[in-house]
């Protein structure tokens, strides 16, 4: 070692040769460490001696006590912060080239297309160092200008779930794809010289144009193959009412910010369906009661099962799903249409019939009647005729070829492929996508028929019931993995683009096919890209293959293929595909061709043996299962039962009475958490199902909604065991609703997680509303004596930004895809069924349902309810160690690492907006999910108290920017989580201190107010009053 | 030189302040002398063997401390959501058993204190374990602060100090007022408690016969000697401390109701809550009392020192104060109700008729009307019975606590989110747990101390009068 420390001399540099020249003159064991040891450097020896080289050279001054004692407690400090956080190992590795506009910090967005029941809505996703993390809207595209549903916002979640199958297997032993391809290729040879006899390939709905080329070509070169098409939630009834009622398959879009008067025949279109996120847009841009407006739409509903449609609806008339018909028949009829049938006055409906059909003529060429896919065909081919009948055709409602690349009646399909199976027809089947055997109708027994098939390939995003009867299960690309495409609810064709490289080495579709075709080697990419290549000829889309792909304004479409290419992945979507308006004309025979009407109106009055009705519906967040193991879904409350976890035979309150059927608020959580339900036997048609009750107000008598999707067995660890099957009850006859439904109480009982067991305001200010009359009257729409913010103390003066919220009652149709997207904006964790149940679920915003009116068809109230930002937040005041905070700002700042977790802040807050990990809630273990987390939010451990933040890390990514080219932040430029999925844009937030900003603007509307305002929090999230638009007719 | 007694020459006398009482049953039985009294209390720690009862008493009361280790050792590790907590109600057992052991921890001072001031002599047999029994509902209380947080390894930052953060506790939040009160209470009890023992510590040194006693007492007693400047110094400090501690026993308790007062909840955010709380606990502390001296007097053969005449005192005190607490309760309904506020209205009426309505009319049974039967004076004396009130007293303040804090919770603002709290055998464990530790730190208490204060007993016997040269 260097012993003559005091001989410092100043070299600047390393001198190699004084190096050797020491090395030389040392004997025994003296260790070096560096050069600069060697050459006794004034940077070594700096480094050597003070622990901090640059900055500490007055330390060299004697110690003196104070400075001493200084050191010592900085180090003591020092050594406690390295002691408390183990670092893990992290090897860097730098970016040998770095790739094009990834800057490290720097989201970027890629459009893409999300495809559910073959529809696309076109998604941009954001994507942190090649990590899909957040799915936004597409603004460009016509399915989803900006907003998109729950299901969307949840699909990354999917795409990172550590559930979904990840190998290759066969026999249920891990396997390779070559292995694979190596049997199939055999395979498919001896179906080649039967000329794919024995080969069948069920889809679910497929409307991607390359999917249908490539089935296509297959089956034109095996001639005897077929190709069968499934979806347990399909649009069979809506495909069959427009041939009854043109003779030809047609595909109908509606214009809704045309309409100027809606009547729903049980169609739930602002929550369900193709194309509902951009008609609730549009819906709800006829109902802004904004700068002076005061002209609404007017929405009638005629439903069964309670839906956000019917929540919203101006007037909702509550009919069993079978009373539909026989009301549209007596509706047609009143508009001068031949509706066929036996007439039958029914006192429940004769003065509605009468206001709405004088409401619809009032409003010609501006109404729209639709019926919903869950009702039988008749009642479309009525709407039909009604829309024809009123001139709304071609004007709100306009018909085009069928959006399916091959539209076919898809139960039929299913049945004719199970009597294949059974009959032993069928050697190969290829199951791309879907989950048949968990979701056909039971009385297809298609899971023991499927064994009869000779090889039986799945292809699924997880190893699930069907995969478990299949000799092979290949994993699938999530379709933030795969190229593909597919077309909107209007036909403009989007391209799937994937965000990340297969996590799991999935495959598409296209791959498996192109397997079939015997080209293993194209990539999913290459396919997609030739296809449109194909169709693609000097500026001009071929419809060849693809449908109908109609061009209208050549001009906008690029010359080369390259910057076309270019230009399509960049938007997502290729403009000008939307399926072009198609004259139809109205078979003048129609109403004779409609099946007759059933007779039973009204099933006997049930007792011990009576027999109701039993419908089934997709459900609110699992949809038709797929999405069973996707927590965010599974945790999302259902928009009106408020149940999380489970689904539920649910009755109406005075069904329930009748069959002594009850609840009991559970003792932990209570109204706001777990609720004790009878467990009823469900039997119809001779099976039999268990499930709890839910009494849901606003349902109809006599009849059992069932919600599909649950009582999954291989969904994965989140999915599986929650609720119960009500496939195994439904029947390809009658999916949708049917008589002759049996049920008996069982004498136990079941917990359900439901979140607000309790509907009533109690007489509370809480959620404003009134009709448009009393609104043109006195737009306030307050009841007397609410708030005044008098105050001894001056404010606090904003200088800068005042950030603030506005929620438009009036547009909120309580979809939910708000909370989801705070969920994945915010890495909220989910808490699962038994920590719901004890009332201690994450979600930083809520939904709540409020009914108003009687039981048995309440009005029903959305109010979304995130962080108030109280001026004067009582949440503030009672922490004891400052870790929820005032900004300059005006946000109501939690400061996570200062919490200890009193708690007491929650319990100040009137909101109760505020949540406590009162467990370790977020997962810290699981790699894959660890990929999913927005980098720019912390992930909370237990013991902290969280709540929504007005998404601050948006604020602060605009305010940099803004600052970085020294502006203020444009009005607009920050947009929140749940702002900018919103379908209805019931939200707007921004900078209340600009008076010209959308947020001020809303603010000093007159329906504008504070949520309990009168405890003088002066919260900074405020409401506009829900107005509805009553007939006075019906008044 | 007052000759080392205590000064006052008030109430030794009976019949010149008091005469009917005092006649009728007086603080101390006849026929007892320094000697006797000397003899029979220190007797109980030094020279009898340790009764079997009381190992069977410790023994059980040790387990259950242990309960409540390894339940807090399971929170820790766990976290809150082993207890029944959720968003509506967000405090549980945890604040319920605080303030109900912070009440209760109100007697020993408030006896010692209040009452040394007010020179009430009948105090003297009782103070010492009324001042113990306030250690250790204090010491029993302090957990539950600690353990509720989220992440009790921080709770150390209620406390202000100087730190490498730069951020002092949130002064405005009655948490952090808590902090200092609760402190504050504990620090002064424990002093008040220890200079009251030292002389008693002398005479146990000196009476020791074991070597460890001798050492132990020994330095416990810290060098007395009863010279006369020892016990002037004695006397002005317990004075002082008598008189630093009187506020304190008003404040710990405004202090605590203040957590509730100063919030915006419906049934916490009422003006009435300081007067109401300190009354409330002053019942639940006489209750303690008596709940543990009935017993003790009975098993140690204390009937001589703590007499009918403290019995009956201490059942007025319960007397006086549940008719202040059923006031309280009157108010708050009535304030709801004349408020017009209809989140309040809500709130009583949700108490009186909602999920926790039995809740509320029990603690109305165990607070209001069964204290009512203290009126008589058949009942005053009647030992047994006496007991079982005391004991219904604890159990409707308990009962008080759980109402202020849950219902008022349960039902706020926003019906959407409403709710309702169970406890879990974890919130019972460590409740559980808590009146384990208190016994156990109660038994050890009665064999290695004076359960009653020596000198000061002599000083109430009728010799005391005259001048006698004991130094």
């Amino acid at each position: 070692m260097t012993q003559n420390a005091s001989l410092i001399t100043h070299h600047s540099s390393l001198d190699l040769s004084a190096i050797q020249e020491r090395l030389s003159n040392t004997s025994g064991k003296d260790y070096w460490r560096s050069l600069e040891e060697l050459a006794e450097t004034e940077g070594f020896d700096e480094m050597l001696h003070r622990e901090f080289p640059r900055f500490a050279a007055e330390w060299n001054d004697s110690v003196g006590r104070r400075r001493f004692l200084r050191l010592m407690g900085a180090s003591l400090a020092l050594a406690g912060l390295s002691a408390c956080t183990r670092q893990p190992m992290e090897p860097i590795a730098p970016y040998v080239r770095q790739p094009e506009e990834l800057l490290p910090g720097k989201p970027l967005y890629f459009a893409t297309a999300m495809p559910l029941g073959g529809v696309a809505t076109g998604v941009l996703a954001e994507s942190h160092q090649g990590r899909p993390t957040k799915i936004e809207g597409n603004p460009d595209h016509p399915a989803s200008f900006g907003a998109t549903d729950a299901f969307a916002q949840a699909s990354v979640l999917t795409l990172y779930d550590p559930d979904r199958s990840q190998t290759l297997t066969h026999l249920g032993e891990i396997s390779a794809y070559p292995a694979f391809l190596g049997s199939f290729r055999t395979v498919v040879r001896t179906q080649r010289s039967l000329q794919g006899a024995g080969l069948r390939i069920l889809t679910e709905t497929v409307t991607s144009p390359t999917l249908a080329s490539e089935l296509r070509a297959t089956l034109s070169e095996l001639p005897l193959a077929k190709w069968h098409q499934y979806d347990p939630v399909n649009r069979d009834n809506v495909r069959a009412g427009a041939l009854l009622a043109f003779g030809e398959s047609v595909h109908t879009v509606y214009r809704f910010e045309r309409a100027g008067v809606i009547v729903s025949l049980d169609s739930d279109f602002l929550s369900c369906g193709p194309g509902s996120v951009r008609y609730a847009r549009e819906f709800a841009s006829r109902r802004r009661l904004q700068e002076g407006r005061s002209e609404m739409n007017r929405l009638y509903v005629v439903e069964g099962t309670p839906s956000n449609t019917g929540s919203v609806a101006d007037h909702r008339l509550q009919l069993r799903a079978s009373e539909i018909e026989p009301f549209a028949r007596a509706l047609a009829r009143e508009l001068g249409v031949a509706a066929g049938g036996e007439s039958k006055a029914d006192d429940r409906w004769t003065k509605w019939i009468k206001a709405v059909a004088s409401d619809l003529q009032r409003h010609r060429g501006s109404g729209i009647v639709i019926a919903g896919e869950f009702q039988p065909p008749a009642v479309h081919a009525l709407a039909h005729a009604m829309n024809h009948a009123l001139d709304n055709a071609d004007a709100t409602v306009l018909h085009t070829e069928p959006l399916e690349a091959n539209s076919v009646d898809q139960t039929e399909s299913l049945r004719e492929l199970a009597r294949d199976m059974d009959a032993g027809n069928v050697d190969v089947l290829l199951i791309l996508g879907g989950n048949p055997v968990y979701n056909a109708p039971a009385d297809l027994n298609f899971g023991e028929r499927l064994r009869k098939v000779g090889l039986r390939v799945h292809l699924g995003l997880y190893d699930d019931e069907t995969s478990a009867l299949c000799h092979w299960h290949i994993p699938e690309a999530h379709y933030l993995e795969s190229w593909s495409d597919a077309r909107a609810f209007d036909g403009t064709a989007s391209i799937v683009q994937p965000l990340i490289a297969p996590l799991y080495r999935g495959k598409t579709a296209h791959e498996i096919l192109a397997a079939l075709m015997d080209q293993p080697e194209r990539s999913g990419y290459h396919i997609v890209r030739d296809y449109w290549k194909s169709h693609f000829m000097g500026g001009q889309l071929s419809g060849a293959g693809g449908g109908v792909a109609e061009n209208r304004e050549e001009s906008s479409m690029s010359a080369d293929f390259e910057s076309f290419w270019r230009k399509a992945l960049h938007d997502g979507f290729i403009p000008n595909t939307a399926l072009a308006p198609k004259p139809v004309t109205l078979r003048s025979d129609f109403a004779s061709q409609m099946p007759s009407q059933a007779p039973s109106s009204r099933p006997p009055a049930p007792g011990p043996s009576g027999e109701l009705e039993i419908v089934f519906r997709p459900d609110p967040t699992v949809y038709d299962g797929r999405f069973a193991n996707n927590g965010w879904l599974q945790e999302l409350p259902k928009p009106l039962t408020r149940l999380t976890w489970d689904n539920a035979a649910i009755v109406s309150p005075a069904t329930a009475a009748s069959l002594n059927l009850s609840y009991e608020i559970g003792a932990r959580g209570g109204e706001h958490g777990g609720v004790l339900t009878d467990q009823v036997e469900l039997e119809y048609q001779g099976r039999t199902v268990r499930a709890p009750v839910w009494i849901l107000p606003g349902h109809p008598d006599d009849c059992v909604t069932v919600h599909l999707g649950y009582g999954r067995v291989r969904a994965g660890r989140v999915g599986s065991r929650a609720g119960f099957n009500a496939y195994a009850l439904r029947t390809s006859d009658a999916p949708w609703f049917g008589s002759g439904l049996k049920i008996r109480k069982t004498w136990e009982r079941v917990l359900l997680a439901g979140v607000q067991t309790h509907h009533d305001m109690e007489g509370r200010d809480i959620l404003r509303s009134g009709t448009l009359d009393e609104y043109r009257k006195h737009p306030e729409l307050a009841p007397q004596g609410s708030g005044n913010e008098l105050s001894l103390y001056p404010g606090y003066e904003y200088r800068g930004y005042a950030w603030g919220m506005t929620i438009d009652l009036n547009a909120c149709i309580g979809c939910g895809a708000c909370v989801v997207a705070c969920q994945a904006e915010n890495n909220i964790p989910i808490v699962g069924k038994t920590e719901v149940g004890r009332a201690r679920e994450m979600h930083w915003l809520r939904v709540d349902r409020y009914y108003k009116g009687p039981l048995n068809n309440p009005e029903t109230f959305f109010q979304p309810v995130p962080c108030m930002h109280c001026e004067n937040a009582p949440c503030e005041v009672v922490c004891p160690v400052a870790a929820t905070a005032h900004s300059a700002e005006g946000l109501n700042d939690m400061v996570y690492n200062r919490c200890v977790g009193t708690r007491y802040c929650s319990n100040n807050c009137p909101y109760k907006v505020r949540r406590f990990n009162f467990l370790l809630y977020s997962d810290w273990e699981t790699p894959s999910l660890k990929l999913m987390r927005n980098p720019n939010v912390t992930v909370r451990s237990r013991g902290v108290m969280e709540k929504c933040t007005y998404c601050v890390q948006r604020i602060n990514k605009a305010k940099i920017e803004a600052e970085k080219e020294d502006r203020q932040v444009a009005d607009g430029e920050i947009v929140t989580a749940c702002q900018a999925v919103c379908p209805v844009q019931a939200i707007v937030f921004g900078n209340v201190n600009d008076p010209n900003s959308r947020v001020a603007k809303l603010k000093s509307e007159p329906r504008n107010y504070g949520l309990l305002a009168d405890l003088n929090t002066r919260p900074r999230t405020t409401y506009l009053a829900a107005v509805r638009n009553p007939n006075p007719d019906l008044a | 030189m007052e000759g080392g007694r205590r000064p006052d020459g008030q109430g030794r006398n009976p019949g010149t302040d008091a005469p009917v009482p005092d006649i009728r049953t007086p603080v101390i039985e006849p026929g007892h002398t320094f000697a006797t009294v000397t003899d029979k209390i220190s007797a109980i720690v030094l020279t009898k063997r340790t009764p079997t009862g009381w190992w069977a008493g410790f023994g059980f009361s040790f387990t259950l401390v242990m309960l409540l280790f390894y339940a807090i050792g399971y929170l820790v590790l766990a976290g809150t959501g082993i207890w029944g907590v959720n968003i509506p109600v967000g405090w549980g057992f945890a604040i319920i058993n605080f303030v109900w052991w912070v009440g209760i921890a109100h007697a020993g001072t408030l006896i010692s204190a209040i009452l040394l001031l007010m020179r009430q002599d009948w105090r003297t047999s009782i103070n010492r374990f009324a001042e113990a029994m306030t250690l250790f509902a204090v010491s029993c209380a302090g957990i539950y602060p600690l353990i509720h947080v989220g992440r009790p390894w921080l709770a150390y930052w209620l406390i202000p100090y100087p730190n490498t953060m730069q951020i002092w506790p949130q002064f405005r939040s009655p948490l952090v007022w808590d902090v200092f009160a609760v402190s504050t209470y504990a620090t002064v009890s424990l002093m008040f408690w220890f200079v009251g023992l030292i002389p008693d510590l002398a005479t146990l040194r000196d009476r020791a016969k074991s070597r460890t006693g001798q050492i132990i007492y020994g330095i416990l007693a810290m060098g007395w000697r009863g010279s006369a400047r020892h016990w002037h110094r004695y006397e002005q400090a317990y004075l002082l401390l008598a008189g630093l501690a009187t506020p304190l026993v008003v404040s710990v308790h405004t202090v605590v109701s203040f957590d509730f007062a100063i919030s915006i909840i419906p049934g916490w955010h009422a003006t009435i809550f300081p007067p109401y709380f300190v009354a409330g606990a002053i019942y639940s502390g006489f209750a303690m009392v008596m709940t543990l001296a009935i017993p003790l007097r009975k098993f140690y053969g204390l009937e001589d020192f703590i007499t009918m005449r403290h019995i009956d005192n201490m059942a007025k005190v319960m007397l006086a104060t549940s008719l202040i607490v059923a006031y309280g309760y009157m108010m708050e309904a009535f304030m709801a109700v004349y408020s017009g506020s209809k989140y309040e209205e809500y709130m009583i009426r949700n108490r009186m008729t909602g999920a926790y309505a039995p809740m509320y009319w029990a603690l109305i049974f165990c607070n209001v009307v069964t204290p009512l039967a203290l009126w008589s004076s058949r009942v005053r004396r009647n030992i047994p019975l006496l007991w079982v009130i005391s004991i219904i007293a604890n159990i409707g303040m308990w009962l008080e606590r759980f109402v202020i804090v849950v219902t008022s919770l349960h039902r706020d603002f926003l019906p959407s989110s409403w709710g309702m709290y169970a406890p879990t055998s974890w919130d019972w464990a460590i409740y559980v747990g808590t009146i384990g530790l208190f016994l156990a730190l109660l038994f050890l208490f009665i064999r290695f101390l004076p359960m009653i204060s020596i000198f000061e007993m002599r000083t109430i016997l009728p010799q005391a009068e005259v001048r006698e040269g004991t130094d």
